[in-house]
């Protein structure tokens, strides 16, 4: 067992484990976004940063770092609210997240952690970015204005499916979701359909088709459920 | 001289959805009479913008030249600039024409002929974007939603009257 400390307070941990499971199994949220049970994580999106007093307060992606013994863990400051906000900011303004009319308005992740981390307006200058729709597979659309390229899509598909269908594209700020290297979703070769990647989706970027605005109930949870009757292969 | 906070309300480019839901604040506008005065509103028939503006909640975005020089008198005629549901917060659903070009968005609407909007006229001339009030000026407050819901906008009102700051919290700043 390994002993750390969590804002002060003192839990254990069984070796392996990351910062963001130990506060999961102690009640402490960590707020994330690219994380979700069942998948490998990946740190992308940093909004689990947390500071740890005995690394000089260095910032670590709480899901991706392995506890350590006499680790001091701060998931909660002024600093980190700060600096959450500013990340979150950030992911507003890259693309055209309109709440208004999203299908998952309401149940998104993205809109969700605005409310929890008090953001009410991004300090700086929206891009705008002209992107479009892929709506060519018979169930499901594509919104490439609604993505926060946290790859979730991708690990649900080649973690959990085992289909490959899903990667990413371009570089920095371009960064996209590519369905075998870069086809129409329809003509995709390799989708089995099966939709995980749809309910594993933070944001309304993937929907199913026909559903109206506001109206995309998703169930991220169904890939851990999958993953713990199937245990994945990597 | 009134003791009661002059409030004044705008409307640019917004569905006036923000000003219906300060309507559906029914009764309780009554209420509000005894808390403030609307001096200057799409309700109120006034042209001027007055001076001596304590609050100023202002819907929709800044989409033409008339609305961004509103904008700034208002800034400087208010004490406090309040951005009015998620289209002065975000550029929300007039945003969409962000993306492409402005003149190329007048002739998809207008067709070839005259382009309304393309220069100042007898309609003022149209911005290259649709942005949200803290493009061109300061925001004291944020009242988010699409439309923000009467319950939001009265305790907005009332906090910031009665507790000289507003406190919207949780659910209440919740876009969409």
């Amino acid at each position: 067992m390994i002993t750390l400390k969590l804002d002060g307070q003192e839990v254990q941990a069984r070796k392996g484990q990351t910062i963001l499971e130990v506060a999961m199994e102690n009640g402490i949220r960590i707020p994330t976004l690219c994380y979700l049970e069942g998948l490998s994580p990946k740190g992308t999106c940093r909004l689990c940063l947390v500071e740890v007093t005995n690394w000089n307060g260095k910032l670590v992606p709480a899901c991706v770092t392995p506890v350590e013994e006499g680790l001091e863990v701060i998931t909660r400051s002024e600093r980190l609210d700060q600096i959450r906000r500013t990340i979150l900011e950030m992911l507003f303004l890259e693309r055209n997240h309109i709440c208004s009319f999203c299908v998952s308005n309401g149940h998104c992740e993205l809109q969700d952690l605005a409310v929890e981390l008090g953001m009410d307006h991004v300090t700086f200058p929206y891009r705008y970015p002209g992107l479009d729709m892929d709506l060519s597979h018979e169930g499901f659309g594509l919104d490439h204005n609604r993505c926060v390229v946290c790859s979730r899509c991708i690990r649900a598909c080649s973690e959990v499916e085992g289909a490959f269908t899903w990667g990413f594209q371009g570089r920095g700020v371009g960064t996209m979701v590519a369905i075998d290297l870069g086809v129409p979703w329809g003509l995709s070769e390799t989708c089995t359909s099966c939709g995980k990647c749809v309910q594993a989706c933070p944001t309304g970027a993937l929907f199913e088709k026909g559903v109206a605005t506001a109206a995309q109930l998703k169930s991220p949870e169904i890939i851990r459920e999958v993953t713990e009757r199937r245990p994945r292969v990597f | 001289m009134s003791s009661k906070v002059r409030v004044a309300t705008m409307w640019f480019s917004g569905c006036s959805g923000c000003h219906m839901a300060f309507l559906d604040l029914d009764e309780r506008l009554i209420e509000l009479r005894e808390l403030a005065e609307i001096v200057y509103s799409p309700i109120v028939d006034l042209k001027e913008i007055p001076n001596g503006i304590d609050v100023a909640l202002i819907e929709g975005t800044v989409n033409t030249t008339e609305q961004l020089e509103h904008l700034r008198e208002i800034r400087r005629k208010a004490k406090f600039v309040v951005a009015f549901g998620d289209c002065a917060i975000t550029g929300n659903v007039p945003s969409i024409r962000n993306p492409g070009p402005r003149d190329e968005m007048l002739q998809a609407v207008y067709g070839d002929g005259h382009l309304p909007g393309l220069k100042e006229g007898v309609v003022p001339a149209i911005l290259p974007d649709a942005l949200p009030l803290q493009a061109y000026v300061r925001v004291d407050y944020y009242i988010p939603g699409c439309p923000p819901d009467a319950d939001r906008i009265w305790k907005f009102i009332v906090t910031l009257i009665k507790e000289g700051e507003p406190r919207l919290e949780g659910e209440e700043i919740r876009f969409g």
